[in-house]
Formats: C-alpha cells, structure tokens, sequence
C-alpha cells in the first residue's frame, strides 16, 4: 500500500515523457531534474517544518506552550518566519568582500543538497545509485568547512572570523572520528553502496552490531552539524553569531535555517541509512512503506538532535578539541580493531 | 524543425562538451590562483580547480578518484592553506598573493613541466578504442592495492597512522607536563 507510489511515478513519467518523442538521453536529463528538483523542495519544506519542531520542543522542555497564535497550534508559525526573513533588508557592511560575502550564504546549501542525491530514501528510492556513496557523501559534505570559513573571512569582522577560525578546527577535528565510526559499518558489510548498506541490515541493525560506531557518530554528528552543546562557532555569549554576525535577512537565514537543518537532516539520515536499518520495517511491520519507516527513524533521530540541544550546556573550547582528538579518534581508532579482529574469530569459527 | 534539432543534439558527444567545459574551468581557475593578488581568493579559486578536476575524473568514469580529489585536496589541502592564513592574518589582504624576481627560475621549471608532460603523452601509445571502463571500478583499486602495490600502500598506512597516533601522543603529553 503506497510503497511503491514514488517509484511508479517515476515509471510513469518516463513513459509519458519517451511516448512524447523525446530521446533517452534527455529523457534521462529530465528525470534526473526532476529527482534534484523533488530533493530540493524535500529539503526546504523540511527546513521550514523543523523550524517549527525546534521552537515546540524547546518549549516544552523549558516548561513553555511555544508558537501557538498563526494557525492551529501554531503550525503556520514557520510562514510567518520566512515572510519576516524574506521582507528584511539584507544589509551590507563597509569594507566587506563582496563576492565572496554574497556568495557563502548561497554555496552553504550545495553541498547537502548533493549530498541528498545518494541516500536511499526507501526501497529502490535513490536519486543516483552510486558504487561509492558513502564515500561521495563524505567528500561532498567535506567541503561545508570552506564555505562557514567564506563567510567568516568575507565579513571583516573580528567576531566573523574567531567562528571562522573555530569552524574549521571544528568541523575538521569532528571528521575524523565521523568517518572511522563508519568504517566499522563499511568493514562488516565490505561496500560503500547506501543501498547495500540498508540490505545488509536485514537480520540485526548495526546499532546493536556497533553500539560504540553509533555513540562516536552521534556526538560526532552534532558537532560537524555546529549545534549545542557545540556550538562554539555561534556561541552567541562569546562571539554574537560566530561567521554569520553580519548576515541580515535570507542571508542569515540560508545559514541557520536551511544550511543547519539540511546538514542535520543529512547526519539524521546518514544514521538512520549506516546504523537504524535505513528503510528496513522492524518487527515485520512491511504493510507501512519503507519511505515512512525512513522518515521516521530520521525524525527519530532528528528529535534526540534537538533533545540533546536543549538539555546539554556548551562546552569549552579547549575540552571541543581535547574530547575530539583525546577521546573520539582513539576510540573510534579501538573500534575498528576490535571489528576486525571480531570479523576475524567469526570467520575462523564459520558463522 | 524539432527533428532537426534532435538530430543535432544526439550528435555532439556530451562528454567531449563536459570534458572541455571542465578543462577550461580547470585552466582559468588554475591560473587565477597565480594570478590573483589576495591569498584568500587564491584559495578559493584553489578549490574551484579542485572541484572541477573531480569532474574530469568523473567523465573518465573514476567516480572514487573523483571523491578522493574532492575530499583530500578540496576538504583538507585547502583547508590546510586557510591554516596558514589565519595563523598570519594581516590588517589588510589585499597584496598578499604576488610575483617575486625569480623569472628565470620559475619560468625554466615551467619549461621542464611542459616538455616532460608532453613527451610522456607524446609517447603513449593511444589505442584505437579504450578498453571498456569496468562497472565497479572500486574492486579492481582494492585488488591492485592489496596485491600488486601491497608494500608501498602499507607503508603509507602505517606512516599515517603512526602519525595520528604520534599526534595523539603530542596532545596528551604537553597537557601532563602543563599539569605537573
């Protein structure tokens, strides 16, 4: 029931576009537009959406109602946002690099949005089936870092630049032990291709085959996402809003609102793909699509996101980088000997 | 008119046209990072080139060479160079990226790239028609790195991860000595 809605649609299209005389070449261009297209609206409708969610949980963890006044329950809180946003002027600070100023805020949701190409969002729902998936979604997300420092740098503004400076030892410190914990995944399953990935999960989910990968990428996760308890780059007590200080407008908000939210959505998805099942039903609930399950172990995942955000003070910086280097790269280094020393006795026993 | 038009389109080669639309990206990039007066925007310009080399590795059917480049030299050369320039701010970026005296010595090594670069594509031997690209090209690299180049490939394993452990030693050790 709906679990193939997606997937025939596709089909369809492709018929209704080829019944129309146009060669499979082009054909195949359409399609592929139409897929980055949909990934595109995914992303922005999502954006907006978590928005809402952010501000209701929060909320509610302080003991608040939140948004409650446009709509019911306050759901139409996220268009009056954007309306705002849209409406402000975007303000441009003297003595700015203006190229490299306008251009960081529209860069900064490249690199998630093609990302979202090779994620499996169901079964046989994958924009592209990439061989090295795993390994073009860590190159892609990779280059976040250069865009945070643009904007930093191009601000010329002290504040700008100290959460330049602290994005780049962050996000590249966080990397290393985000992409070893996946390594553990990679070693057991002997592919980088997402969707092989999600079907060598079919007996037992790799949070329980690799609890410890799960709990590195996890806190890894939501440092490469910049979000509390690190989110030194913005730490509005230290530094205003770290690179995004001069940002007005659809500026700042292409940085928090989308670029943020894409990224985390990224990480969320990324972990539910690598160690929830990815689209796999659990208890053999398959009357439920496979994109449903998706969504909703990335929501899942999204919610202790922000459950984590709200609960946890920040850190400092000297314990950000001496918990990375200290504590996450030797164990997600201890991890990967362990797991292959593991693969190892099971093989030499013949399970 | 529609025919015609579709007739033309299926006949230019689109990776030839994606390959010289990269290449010439690649060429002017690579040149604006020399030519370019602030380091910053050499360094952006640097990424572009890197990007952009990705995708010529992608049109020779090299996806995993192509994520390699994006996430070695874009992800982490650049960003060893934005080390550098953050570590030596100046008030003022502007004429941080120029030319010294040293023409003839750039210029002979320019020179010397040339003629080597031509004379090894000179003497490859171009074979009619490439041997298909394999279908999983990350297998065959695997295979390769573990049989053939098996020794330089631990070498260089084992180079990095004793320089990660090294670092990691470094880290804890000057935090003791802060301590004592």
């Amino acid at each position: 029931m709906g679990e193939n809605i997606f997937v025939d649609f596709t089909a369809w299209l492709r018929g209704l576009i080829s019944g129309l005389g146009v060669p499979d070449l082009f054909n195949d261009i359409i399609l592929m537009i139409v897929k980055l297209a949909a990934i595109i609206v995914f992303i922005a409708l999502n954006a907006t959406w978590l928005v809402y969610m952010e501000r209701k949980i929060c909320a509610y963890i302080q003991s608040r109602v939140g948004p409650r006044h446009h709509g019911p329950v306050g759901l139409l809180q996220p268009v009056f946002d954007v309306v705002k946003l849209m409406t402000k002027e975007i303000v441009l600070p003297k003595n700015v690099d203006l190229v490299v100023f306008l251009l960081a805020p529209v860069l900064i949701v490249v690199p998630p949005i093609v990302a979202y190409s090779v994620l499996p969002f169901g079964k046989d729902m994958v924009a592209i089936d990439m061989n090295i998936g795993l390994f073009f979604l860590v190159a892609v997300t990779s280059l976040s870092t250069i865009m945070f420092w643009m904007a930093g740098w191009a601000s010329n503004n002290k504040y700008s630049l100290v959460g330049g400076m602290r994005v780049v030892a962050q996000m590249v410190s966080y990397e290393l032990p985000l992409v070893l914990a996946m390594l553990g995944v990679v070693m057991i399953t002997g592919t980088l291709n997402l969707s092989e990935v999600v079907n060598a999960q079919k007996n037992v989910w790799f949070i329980f085959a690799q609890p410890i990968a799960f709990l590195i990428y996890f806190i890894a996760g939501v440092a490469e996402t910049n979000r509390p308890p690190f989110d030194l780059v913005e730490g509005e007590s230290e530094i205003i809003a770290g690179p995004y200080t001069e940002y007005a407008g659809m500026g700042f908000a292409m940085f928090y609102g989308l670029a943020e939210f894409a990224n985390m959505m990224v990480i969320s998805a990324m972990c539910t793909v690598m160690f929830l099942g990815g689209w796999l039903a659990p208890f053999g609930l398959t009357f439920i699509p496979s994109w449903v399950w998706f969504f909703l172990k990335m929501y899942l995942v999204i919610f202790i996101f922000m459950w984590v955000r709200w609960t946890f003070p920040r850190i400092r910086v000297d314990q950000l980088m001496g918990f990375g280097w200290k504590v996450l790269v030797p164990l997600s280094l201890a991890n990967i000997f362990i797991t292959g020393t593991g693969m190892y006795i099971y093989r030499a026993i013949g399970w | 008119m529609i025919d015609f038009t579709l007739t033309l389109l299926n006949s230019i080669s689109w990776v030839a046209v994606a390959f010289h639309t990269l290449a010439a990206v690649v060429c002017i990039s690579a040149l604006l990072v020399v030519l370019v007066r602030n380091i910053v925007h050499a360094v952006l310009w640097l990424a572009v080139c890197f990007v952009s080399l990705a995708g010529v590795f992608m049109t020779l059917d090299a996806a995993f060479i192509a994520a390699v480049q994006i996430l070695v030299y874009a992800g982490a050369v650049c960003i060893m160079v934005v080390f550098a320039i953050m570590l030596i701010r100046r008030g003022n970026m502007g004429e941080t990226n120029l030319f010294n005296k040293q023409v003839w010595a750039g210029g002979g090594v320019a020179v010397l790239v040339t003629v080597l670069g031509g004379f090894l594509s000179f003497r490859i031997r171009y074979a009619g028609s490439a041997p298909a690209v394999p279908e999983n090209t990350v297998d065959h690299i695997a295979t390769l790195l573990l049989s053939k180049y098996v020794i330089p490939f631990e070498v260089a394993a084992l180079l990095l991860l004793v320089a990660l452990v090294g670092a990691i030693f470094l880290a804890k050790e000057v935090k003791a000595d802060a301590d004592s």
